[in-house]
This record gives C-alpha cells, sequence and structure tokens, in this order.
C-alpha cells in the first residue's frame, strides 16, 4: 500500500506498476484531471492546497480502511498540490486486485473518501483573471465527528 | 492557556492569518475554542459550524483542548 501528497507531477504508471502482480487479474487506474470548465465558467488552472499532516494521515487511513473493506485490494494513491495546468493529474488512484470487481469497488471508495475528507483545497483561476476557492459541498457531514 | 490554531484556505483569507494564538481557560473545548475565534475581525464570514481538527482528527464541539494540541479549522474539502 502506498499513500502519498505530493508536490510533483503525478506518474500513474508508476502508481499501476506499485500495485501489480501475478496474482492480479485486475488493475483499475482512475485519474481526475483539471477541467477546462466550471459552473460553466472558463478555468485555466487550479491551485491546490492542503493542511500536509493531516492529508498524509487522512489518506493513509482511507487506504488501509479500503484494504481492509475489500480483501485482497493492493491499492497506491497519490494527490498532488502546487498549482495545476488544465488537464494535469491532481489524483492518480491504482488499485490490483485478482478480480475487476473488487477492483473497481475499491477505487471507486478510495476516491469518494478522499472527496469527503481529505484536507485539501483548491482555487479556481478563471479566463477573466479571478480567483476563487471551492467549496465542493457544504461542509464535511456530521458522520466524521466521533462519538464522544 | 494560548492554543496555536491553523488556518487554510479561505479560512486564511478571511481572517488574514495562517494562524492565529488563541487565550482558552485549562480545559477548555472546541465549542469555547470557536467562540473566543468568533470575536476576531472576519470571523463573521466563517460559516455556523466549521469543523475543527484536534491533533490532526476531525473533533466535536466538546472535545476538549490541551495547551499543546495541533488545532485547525478546516474549511470544506475540496480534493480529488
Amino acid at each position: 500500500m502506498h499513500s502519498a501528497i505530493v508536490d510533483r507531477p503525478l506518474d500513474p504508471a508508476a502508481l499501476v506498476a506499485a500495485v501489480s502482480s501475478p496474482a492480479c487479474g485486475a488493475v483499475v487506474l482512475f485519474v481526475g484531471t483539471v477541467r477546462a470548465t466550471n459552473d460553466g465558467r472558463a478555468v485555466t488552472g487550479i491551485e491546490y492546497s492542503s493542511y500536509p499532516a493531516m492529508a498524509e494521515r487522512e489518506l493513509a487511513a482511507i487506504v488501509a480502511e479500503t484494504a481492509a473493506g475489500v480483501e485482497g485490494a493492493r491499492i497506491a494513491v497519490e494527490h498532488r498540490v502546487g498549482t495545476l495546468a488544465l488537464g494535469e493529474a491532481s489524483v492518480a488512484i491504482a488499485v490490483a486486485h485478482g478480480h475487476r470487481a473488487p477492483a473497481y469497488e475499491a477505487s471507486r471508495r478510495v476516491i469518494e473518501e478522499i472527496k469527503r475528507r481529505v484536507p485539501v483545497w483548491k482555487r479556481e483561476h478563471y479566463a477573466d483573471g479571478t480567483r476563487a476557492w471551492v467549496h465542493a459541498g457544504t461542509g464535511a457531514p456530521a458522520a466524521l465527528e466521533p462519538v464522544s | 492557556m494560548t492554543v496555536r490554531v491553523l488556518l487554510f484556505a479561505s479560512y486564511a483569507d478571511v481572517l488574514g492569518a495562517a494562524a492565529i494564538d488563541v487565550d482558552l481557560p485549562a480545559g477548555a473545548t472546541v465549542r469555547e475554542l470557536m467562540a473566543s475565534v468568533r470575536q476576531r475581525a472576519g470571523a463573521d464570514r466563517l460559516p455556523p459550524a466549521p469543523l475543527v481538527a484536534v491533533n490532526q482528527r476531525y473533533a466535536s464541539l466538546d472535545t476538549r483542548i490541551a495547551e499543546h494540541d495541533e488545532v485547525a479549522i478546516i474549511p470544506p474539502v475540496a480534493g480529488g
């Protein structure tokens, strides 16, 4: 298993290589990339920032939980921070498994959990020269709070 | 006790700093911390119930804070 927050271009092929094994009949690779439009506005790039220590911790926890929940899944994930141009990869998730259905399932779980709880933020840069923080949700759900 | 509170992204912008020091009574909770933070200039632009992390874990309003804890107010995440 591998997880990291990095400030360099992602290498999805390296993540595929890291999880691949002769025991696995399926490898799923998900790559999230910077899109040219959001909510109808022309985007020229996205600046990603994080709470580094907590983002690393949450990402590692997501990988561990997913590997525990999808038995046999081998997972490698990296999320990039810094200023990314259109089309560049912001997140890459490679999952290998003996069979395709659990591989897809684990890949989906990892990206959904990243979006729900890893402290990473993005500020979009628009064609008109303005910039704005993207608040994808309305704040994390109460389910994130520990029972206390 | 004085607690260092980390701020990120839009919250750092509205409070004008990447970190602030907050004076709190010993044994204070996240609820008391947020009440104090709300006295700051710009804090009226924070949402009603922002997420708070203590020692890099999501906390509740009742979580107690100790002097050397690492506390952060977490804007809605937008990774991926």
